[in-house]
């Protein structure tokens, strides 16, 4: 193991858990993982020293983004809610969150876990999607935005569920 | 508590929550966020939501690295990783069927040169995904691929060198084109973005430089004495699209077509 493999290993924690944020599905995001670590230790020679978190989130970007546009004519199938067991009050909260993420557009449900959750800079974010800084803040204001009201709107129905 | 002389915007707002404000301001938001109980209470919002997402997926972190995603594993072994790629190419003949439906519709479509375009779309996005087996033949056989992609369409292929907008040849195809067999050559990033070009012969002479979009990719299109191309990729970013069209154009164009 060289320098290099074990700066990528380090990542390797951040990089899952953006992953099953982003994909939403445990297999799915790790399959993503292992591609990107696979492209970075096989690009290793193009790697020249810039900052390897962002080539990491970069390359995992990429290639959701590649994935999600394979998938982009499959129907997509929403779990029923499931009644059987009573969540808990914290329980509620994250399944909550999790699904105000899946109805986000691709571009903005990315700006905002690596803002909030990987807590990468809007510059880095910037890069990392090719596009410039206002584009970022206004992705991310969008995600906020859609997300609160997702949440919002939700919590009196299922209230009703129960 | 003194109003700050320029009123705090939304975007500062997020700034401040994200310790993205310059220090010299954050007391002025603070300030602000005292006597605008909307925007405090929208800051909070924002702020659960950051412990919220936090509190869902920070414990996958915590989780014991699985097997398969251990870098010496990956090193040592890295046959291992053909399982995602076979999960790919899975994924790709999903995406293959839809893709084949979609053909059936564009086929009733009016224009041919319209439909060349989404022939091409439909396979930049069969094969981006591909992670095992984007291409046939692969750049390191680029003189041979060239001759034969050439022998098979009808006219001079010549990868384009893209080494000044950061890519590089993966490698080429052939495809079934509206009217002749079509040669697609695919182009990759240090960081997995990819581009493809499709040329075929087509029945328009020449047209301009004109743009479509679907599904997250665009493409630039255009005909040259009776060759068409079509530059697919990523939609996000029009002016990167333009800039590999532009090289792409100016070379072939060289070619002689």
């Amino acid at each position: 193991m060289n320098a290099f493999h074990e700066s990528v290993e380090a990542m390797i924690p951040a990089l899952r858990r953006y992953a099953r944020a982003l994909a939403r599905d445990a297999d799915i995001a790790d399959d993503l993982v292992q591609d990107t670590l696979v492209r970075a230790l096989r690009s290793e020679r193009l790697f020249h020293g810039g900052d390897l978190r962002s080539w990491l989130y970069t390359i995992l970007t990429n290639l959701n983004r590649n994935r999600r546009r394979s998938l982009a004519r499959k129907p997509v199938l929403t779990p029923l809610l499931d009644t059987a067991t009573e969540a808990s009050g914290t329980e509620a909260e994250s399944r909550d969150i999790a699904r105000a993420l899946a109805t986000l557009a691709e571009e903005q449900r990315s700006v905002l876990l690596l803002v909030t959750l990987e807590g990468l800079s809007y510059r880095e974010v910037a890069d990392i999607q090719g596009v410039p800084i206002g584009t970022v803040m206004s992705r991310l204001a969008r995600a906020r935005a859609h997300v609160k009201a997702v949440i919002e709107g939700e919590r009196p129905a299922l209230r009703r569920v129960k | 508590m003194t109003e700050p002389n320029i009123p705090v915007t939304e975007d500062e707002l997020h700034a401040y929550v994200d310790n993205e404000l310059p220090a010299e301001r954050r007391s002025d938001v603070e300030a602000w966020l005292a006597t605008h109980p909307d925007d405090a209470e929208q800051v909070k919002a924002w702020r659960a939501m950051s412990e919220a997402l936090h509190a869902r997926y920070d414990s996958v972190a915590d989780e014991a690295v699985p097997k398969r995603l251990e870098i010496e594993q990956l090193v040592r072994q890295p046959r291992k990783w053909m399982y995602g790629a076979i999960a790919a190419t899975l994924l790709a003949f999903i995406a293959g069927g839809g893709a084949g439906w979609l053909a059936h519709g564009a086929a009733a479509s009016p224009s041919s040169f319209r439909s060349f375009t989404v022939d091409a779309l439909q396979a930049h996005r069969l094969y981006v995904v591909e992670v095992r087996h984007p291409v046939e033949v692969e750049a390191s056989e680029r003189a041979h691929m060239q001759q034969w992609l050439s022998k098979r369409v009808g006219y001079t292929i010549k990868a384009p060198e893209l080494d000044a907008a950061g890519l590089k040849l993966v490698g080429g195809r052939l495809l079934p084109g509206p009217q002749a067999p079509a040669a697609f050559l695919m182009y990759e990033s240090p960081t997995g973005e990819r581009f493809t070009l499709y040329t075929s012969r087509a029945a328009t002479p020449t047209t301009q430089m004109r743009y479509a979009t679907r599904a997250n990719d665009g493409a630039l299109y255009w005909a040259d004495r009776g060759v068409g191309y079509v530059l697919s990729g990523p939609d996000d970013n029009k002016a990167r699209l333009q800039q590999v069209a532009r090289a792409v154009y100016d070379q072939t164009e060289k070619n002689g077509g």
